[in-house]
Order: C-alpha cells, then structure tokens, then sequence
C-alpha cells in the first residue's frame, strides 16, 4: 500500500479503474514472449489442487482423518451432488475426474482474487475459461455422438420432443442455436463477466476509498472514502460466495449437458 | 501491483478490449487442465474411490455380521429352551417314579415286616407250646410219684411194685390232663 500512496502523491490523479487495470504487464520474458500473472496463477493452481488434493487423497482410510474428511466433502460435492444427480447413477463415473478437475480449477483460480499479494482472479482473462468452456463442449457433444451417433444425436438435441410439422422450421435452427452454438459462450462469458466485475468493483471501491481519505480536498472526501472502503470490505465478502457459486455453476452446467446429450428422452 | 497497474495505465492509456481472448492463455489454460485431469484421475480420485468403497464394504460386513451374530444368538436361545423344556419333563418323570417307587417300597417293608411279626409270634407259640409239654411230661413224672407216696403214707403200705396200682394212678394222671386241658 505504502507503494501505491506514493504514486498516488506523486500523480495525485483521481484514480479510473477499467479493463486496461485487467492487462498487466509481463513479469518476466521468454525470449519475445511475456509471461504475465495470470500465466504463473494458473500455473500455480496446478500444484495447489494437486499437492492438496493428493495430500488429503492419500491415506485412503475407512476412517479419515481432517485433512481427508475435507477432501471427500469437496470430491463428495462433486461426485454425488453434481455429477450423480444431473448424469444419472449408470454412466455418471465416466465424467467425474473431468467435472472435479473443472470444479477444481476454476474455484481456485477464481479464490486467487482475495488472496493477499496473489490479487488477481485469472479466470478474468477470457482465453482460461474459454478453454474449459470449448473442453466441455467437446465432452458433452462428443458424449453425445458416441452414444447416439452423429445424425442421432442432432436430432436428438435440436428436435424437441412431441413437435412434428412446420413449426419444426423454426424450432429446429432455435434449438441448434441454444444446445449446440451458444452453450459454450454463455460458459464462457458468465464465469469471465463475473469475475471481471467483481475485480473491477474491488479496484474501484479500495483505490477510490484510498483516493478519497487521503489525496482528495473535498469536504466531503472523509465519509465518502469511509463508505467506500467498507464497501471494498463488503464486496470483498460476496465475491468469496460469487466465486464459488462460479465454480459450482460451471460444473453444474457442464454435467448438465452431459446428462442432457446422454438422455433416453427430452 | 496497485502500483504497477497505475504505472501501466499512465505508460498506455488506450483501452483494451477485455473480450478478446490471448491464445497463449487458451493454451496455457489447457495445458495445466489436462495436466490437473491427469494427475487428479491418477493419484486423487482412485484413493478416495477406494476409500468410499471400504467403508461401504465395511459398514455392509459389519450388519451382514450383527444380523449373523442375532441368527446365532436365536438359535442358542432356542437350543437352550428346548433343552430347559426337555429336563423340564424329565425331573417331572423322576419325581413320578420316585413316588411310585416310595409307595412300592413302603408296601413291600410293611409287608415283610408283617410277615416278620407273624414269624415272631408263630416261633413263640410253639416255643411256649413245646415249654408247656416239657413242663406237663416233668409234671407228669413227679406228680405220679408224689402222688404214690403220699398215698402210701395215708394208706401205710408200699404200692410201688404193684401193677394194679400203677395203672390206677396213670389212669388218675390222665383225667387230670384232661381236666387240665
């Protein structure tokens, strides 16, 4: 902070934050290639899901322990509350080790937003849940065409159930459009938006309560920088619970789709 | 990193667009979720398979064998009641006979020692009888004799070779043994 006061002296600028404070700068190169934070978080997040979750995994005991008992509560989550529930008890286990791996993913690398000196949700960069978004469009449509065969499981996602003649004209492109083209958007930018948002809120309410209690001359400076640091705090709070509802929706939705493509009947 | 931001912002001010994806962060993205996948399918996820299925195996044996231990226990309670019942009877059955058997043997000992007491008394009598014809023979002998001599005193002359005499006083001895009688 003390760093961030004396630029602020030294500008004394009222503070702007905006989507140019999501693009910072590369913290070392590669030959030409930059390699920025969010690079190194998302790198960082393949140790701490692996080291803590192989940690906890590995006693393997019919009584476990804290460390394992933890573990089995978030894998349980996972397993049964998702997975089992939207794909159904005959083929759900196939799906698993994929649907925890996103839950995984995605709730630490947005959880780096709170953490002190890490600061920064990387799934606020579109290209990593755009990634995951275009993997799970491939497993549940890939799913799909194995189980019911490619002209099979077209019809099967774009013709509703019971509707026969013209009407099928119109429902048929909606239907493409919603199950086939969109899905993998929409996952997309509902993970990216939310966590840029709630970024940017946190930026704006901390520098502009900063701003205001300590360069600014206005009389009204005092409560109004009180007011906004405590929404910084606030706000600080309901991001722990976006984050994880993020994660938890983007699993949920994925395993959705999947129990979607592998169903009997709509 | 507030800093830095700021720093940024003040070298580059024009905006970027925050919807357009980088593909070195695409490909990073995937590479670390299939590294993750991998590693989580092969260490993570078959530990805690493997642990949901002892405990269930375990909670599974564990009913399977109080339900086991309850059967046995049964089936002991009913051995046993059966046996209760059994030497139930039996003791009924031994008391029974033990009665008969006490009546039997009551009946036996009075019977023998009925038979005792008429032996008894059947001996006395014949013991009394055979004393008394001692007595009555020796009687006979000295009475005679007495008798002879008293009457040879009252009649002053010896009797005692006579025949006729003799016979007199023998007849006399029998009408007092049939008197006596």
């Amino acid at each position: 902070m003390t760093l961030a006061l004396t630029a602020f002296a030294a500008s004394a600028e009222p503070p702007s934050p905006g989507p140019k404070d999501f693009d910072l700068p590369a913290v070392f190169h590669i030959g030409e290639f930059g390699v920025t934070k969010p690079m190194l978080l998302v790198v960082l997040s393949l140790f701490v899901i692996v080291g803590l979750f192989s940690t906890m995994a590995r006693p393997a005991a019919v009584v476990p322990g804290r460390m394992q008992f933890a573990g089995e509560l978030v894998y349980g989550f996972v397993r049964n509350g998702i997975a089992r529930e939207n794909i159904g008890s005959a083929e759900f286990m196939r799906f698993v080790p994929y649907l925890f791996t996103i839950f995984l993913f995605v709730l630490v690398n947005n959880f780096y937003g709170l953490f002190p000196f890490l600061q920064f949700p990387s799934m606020s960069h579109i290209g990593y849940p755009l990634a995951i978004a275009i993997l799970s469009w491939l497993v549940y449509n890939g799913a799909g065409i194995k189980k019911k065969g490619f002209l099979g499981y077209l019809k099967h996602e774009t013709v509703p159930g019971g509707m026969k003649g013209p009407i099928l004209l119109l429902l048929v492109p909606l239907e493409f459009l919603s199950n086939i083209l969109l899905r993998p958007i929409t996952l997309t930018l509902r993970l990216f938006a939310t966590m840029f948002a709630g970024h940017l809120l946190l930026i704006l309410f901390s520098l502009g309560g900063s701003y205001l209690l300590l360069h600014s001359d206005n009389s009204l400076a005092l409560p109004a920088g009180l007011v906004s640091s405590l929404l910084a705090i606030a706000i600080s709070f309901l991001e722990i619970l976006i984050m994880f509802l993020q994660a938890y929706v983007f699993t949920l939705l994925s395993s959705m789709y999947i129990g979607e493509a592998l169903a009997d009947e709509h | 990193m507030i800093t830095s931001r700021l720093a940024l912002a003040a070298a580059e001010p024009e905006d970027t667009n925050p919807l357009i994806p980088h593909t070195p962060e695409i490909v990073i993205s995937l590479i670390v979720f299939g590294l993750i996948f991998f590693l989580l399918k092969k260490l993570v996820i078959p530990a805690f398979e493997k642990a949901y299925a002892e405990r269930t195996a375990a909670i599974e044996g564990g009913i399977e064998e109080a339900q086991a231990a309850q059967k046995e226990a049964k089936a002991a309670l009913d051995k046993y009641n059966e046996q209760l019942a059994g030497a139930r009877h039996e003791a009924a059955a031994i008391r029974e006979e033990a009665k008969e058997q006490g009546a039997q043997i009551i009946a036996e000992l009075r019977a023998q020692a009925q038979a005792e007491a008429e032996r008894i008394t059947s001996t006395a009598h014949a013991q009394v009888e055979a004393e008394r014809a001692q007595v009555l023979a020796q009687l006979k002998g000295e009475v005679g004799s007495m008798a002879t001599q008293l009457a040879g005193r009252i009649v002053g002359e010896s009797l005692d070779d006579d025949a006729r005499q003799k016979r007199t006083v023998e007849r006399f001895i029998a009408e007092l043994e049939e008197s006596a009688n």
